[in-house]
């Protein structure tokens, strides 16, 4: 047993880190959030010639072909620095349905161009408010086109490309549920941006009028391939909640160690370094719970489906609990625009519904706990 | 990151797999199964009886105190093959609860401080289960403060005398030997004029006295101490040294790390599964679902923070405050659970006895005993204390008796 990344994989993780302290200050990320850019432009190309966009994508199809877990460093880093660029919802949703369920020649298609950075995707799921569900999905899949609304798409303004979950039955089971990829550019869709809690990663309304569509894997499989997707983007995201997390963390104790009140740094207060425990405690529960989750995902364990839940459910409340509570440090500092207390919350509130809210993963978790235990 | 024993790791694991299972007192299995944090009793057997026949079982083949070294009654096994043992003994290993605080403190303690005859002598029998160790640390004027403590040694030719008083010492109803941490000099400030001993606790002069706990039980004790006489040869560290020999045996505490400490979420996962509420099972229960799957994610986040802690440990590293971790969630958490599980039953939670209550009162002794978890060992405060000022480096508590000579210190709140 040996349950921690290798030397290799902390040399990515200090690379990347170095790489997004120099490119993605906060000014960076201030940028997008004040409107004056959808992304960071300038980013993604680096990070493309950095290799990240690419680090879990085969060598065959343009990638680095270095494999999860150098994934998993490089999402802790992308969340601890608040990137804002489309990198999960290209690398994490777009690219690995595209690397479980596409054939030859959409992986040939998509995936060197997501490498090199010059194909943004997403994946369009939800419709409305709710959880991911086969049945609220009513976008309907005919004859190589697809009719519907998908909201909120993440970066769904800014991608080139779209995996779209369709209807193409009404057997009112999962098999009613087929994924299809849509390119964006190319006609009989409709892009509106919608306003969200966190402007450093978009969220749009696609509205599809007839678009032309190909099938991603077979019909009727659309259910069984998104939860793998959902589940392996949840231990990716999951790492960056805890980058996130961590940062937050550390910002509040810095603070709490430079803030004079009453003559003493406030950090010497017990109700603040208690609550900077409390932060540091849920920070590292979820750390544990993602590098187990990482494990299962690098090896595709058949443990992956619970890990994932565990991981995703203890990063977002530890990233929500440290970034609310960075502010309370902060006193009225940690109110203000100028200060980037506020870019933390935004994102931990944000990134805690990509995927499904909180209860839906407590959902399950159960569900996958009680499997097990029958088994 | 691997999950998977490596070969040695497997032959480890096969052979201690097929030790357990032709020597463990398989009789008693069902029982340690089912006893949980609060209750482990075996009906017609004394448990300390059969925990001691137990330990004693398995250092005759070499399986006690595994990571200790060979000379002292240890097997010198790796970090990971401790883990290994522990998941393979399972329920058995309950019954080395009697021992924790020898194995987990004095005697690691005694090899860092004691003499290379003594460890030889007064180790083996320890390891073995044969000789009872307890920590005498506590008092009341010191149980936080552990330095706030009074109880005096005095120096009479090659001889010290003890005079004073212990409390909550656990096990000293039934220990041979304790460590003792004693003040030698009241005039200076308090962490300086601190001893540590060890001691045969059937010594003239020693008075153990059970205490009856909130729980209902008697693990703990005063001790108090006459003119109890303990040879110099029995000082461990340096004379007034004593703090520095007591960090050491706090820090050993968080060597049980990977003992795992009792959260109580896989007694509430099972007894979900098969509780039935009015409208249908309770695991199907949108509110239960909610509470424990919050508590599912803290025990696993518990469980895997402990590996990366053995995996540190198996590099090299050494245990470090962060470990004080396990503790804190667990100790509130097994109190949090245990207090759901009686909600879940209803009116009828408020039975306890074997026959009325559900699981045979398993939750309702979980939550008798849980408030001392979260006190033993160190508070909850305490620990977020370690946190804040080892791991994160904020300042310490503001110590209004720093340096000032223990004799000069105030010793009630209000006048
Ligand atoms: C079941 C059990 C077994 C035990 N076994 C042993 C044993 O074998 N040997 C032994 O030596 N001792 C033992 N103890 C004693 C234990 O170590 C002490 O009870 C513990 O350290 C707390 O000390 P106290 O009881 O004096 O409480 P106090 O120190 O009086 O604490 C009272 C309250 O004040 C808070 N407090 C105190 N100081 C601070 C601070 N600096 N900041 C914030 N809050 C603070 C505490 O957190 C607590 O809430 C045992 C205790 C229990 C409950």
């Amino acid at each position: 047993m040996n349950f921690d990344f290798s030397d290799d994989q902390k040399q990515m993780r200090d690379a990347a880190r170095k790489f997004l302290s120099e490119q993605c200050p906060p000014k960076a990320v201030r940028t997008v959030l004040d409107g004056k850019a959808a992304y960071d432009k300038e980013l993604w190309k680096g990070l493309a010639e950095m290799g990240f966009l690419g680090v879990a994508i085969p060598e065959q199809f343009g990638g680095a072909g270095a494999g999860h877990l150098e994934l998993c460093v490089i999402a802790e880093e992308m969340g601890r620095a608040l990137a804002p660029v489309p990198f999960s919802s290209t690398v994490y949703l777009a690219a690995e349905a595209i690397l479980i369920a596409g054939s030859d020649a959409q992986k040939q298609k998509w995936l060197p161009k997501i490498a090199s950075g010059e194909a943004i995707g997403t994946l369009a799921l939800f419709e409305g408010k709710g959880n991911p569900s086969p049945k609220a999905i009513k976008l309907t899949a005919s004859g190589g086109t697809l009719n519907g609304v998908k909201k909120p798409v993440a970066d769904g303004a800014i991608a080139d490309f779209a995996v779209v979950a369709a209807r193409t039955g009404s057997t009112g089971r999962d098999s009613d549920i087929s994924l299809f990829l849509v390119d964006l550019k190319a006609g009989g869709v409709e892009v509106k941006s919608l306003t969200n809690v966190d402007p450093t990663r978009g969220q749009a309304e696609l509205t599809f009028k007839n678009a032309k569509a190909e099938p991603l894997g077979a019909t009727g499989d659309g259910w069984s391939i998104l939860s793998q997707v959902l589940d392996r983007a949840a231990v990716l995201m999951a790492f960056e909640q805890v980058g996130g997390a961590d940062r937050a963390l550390e910002m509040g104790r810095d603070y709490a160690l430079d803030r004079i009140a009453f003559g003493r740094p406030i950090g010497s207060f017990q109700a603040v370094k208690h609550m900077l425990a409390d932060m540091y405690v849920s920070a590292t529960l979820a750390r544990s719970n993602c590098y187990y989750g990482a494990w299962a995902l690098s090896t595709n364990a058949s443990e992956l489906p619970e890990a994932a839940a565990a991981a995703r459910i203890s990063a977002t409340q530890a990233f929500q609990h440290c970034a609310k509570n960075n502010i309370q440090v902060h006193g009225g500092m940690g109110f203000t625009w100028e200060f980037d207390c506020h870019m933390y919350y935004r994102r931990a509130n944000a990134v805690a519904l990509g995927l499904g809210s909180l209860s839906y993963w407590e959902d399950q978790l159960i569900d996958r706990m009680r499997k097990k235990n029958a088994a | 990151m691997n999950f998977d024993d490596t070969p040695q790791e497997a032959a480890f694991r096969a052979e201690a797999r097929a030790w357990i299972g032709a020597n463990a007192p398989k009789q008693y299995e069902e029982e340690l199964r089912k006893s949980s944090l609060g209750r482990t009793q075996l009906t017609g057997a004394n448990i300390l009886e059969v925990a001691k026949a137990w330990q004693k079982k398995k250092a005759d083949a070499g399986w006690a105190c595994l990571h200790w070294p060979k000379e002292y009654g240890g097997r010198g096994s790796t970090p990971i093959e401790r883990v290994i043992w522990q998941q393979e003994e399972g329920p058995f290993g309950k019954l080395s609860g009697m021992f924790i605080i020898g194995h987990g403190m004095c005697g690691p303690t005694m090899m860092a401080f004691a003499g290379e005859e003594q460890k030889r002598k007064y180790l083996p029998p320890l390891a073995s289960g044969e000789k009872v160790w307890c920590q005498l640390f506590s008092e009341p004027a010191g149980g936080s403060d552990v330095a706030g403590l009074r109880t005096r040694a005095e120096k009479n030719g090659d001889d010290w005398i003890i005079n004073g008083q212990k409390i909550w010492t656990s096990g000293a109803h039934y220990s041979d030997y304790g460590i003792l941490l004693t003040r030698t000099d009241p005039n200076v400030a308090k962490h300086k004029g601190l001893t540590m001993f060890f001691l045969d606790m059937k010594s003239p002069g020693v008075e153990v006295r059970p205490i009856k706990q909130a729980s209902g039980q008697s693990d703990f004790n005063e001790v108090y101490f006459t003119d109890v006489k303990i040879p110099d040869s029995q000082r461990l560290g340096a004379v007034n040294d004593g703090w520095n020999v007591s960090l050491t045996t706090l820090m050993n505490e968080r060597m049980s790390i990977g003992a795992g400490v009792s959260t109580g979420f896989p007694e509430l996962f099972e007894f979900c599964n098969s509780l039935m509420l009015e409208d249908g099972p309770a695991i199907e229960d949108r509110g239960v679902r909610s509470k424990l799957a919050n508590w599912a994610v803290k025990a696993s986040g518990l469980k895997y923070t402990s590996m990366r802690a053995i995996s540190a440990l198996s590099k090299g590293d050494r245990p470090g405050p962060e470990n004080s971790i396990g503790k804190l969630v667990a100790g509130s958490m097994v109190q949090d659970v245990a207090m759901y599980a009686l909600d879940l039953q209803g009116a009828a939670g408020v039975l306890s006895g074997p026959e009325d209550a559900e699981v045979a009162g398993k939750f309702q002794a979980m939550l008798l005993r849980a408030p001392g978890t979260r006190v033993e060992g160190g508070t909850d405060e305490i620990m977020r204390n370690i946190i804040a000022e080892r791991v994160l480096g904020l300042p310490g508590d503001i110590r209004v008796d720093k340096d000032v000579p223990f004799n000069k210190i105030p010793t009630k709140g209000r006048a």
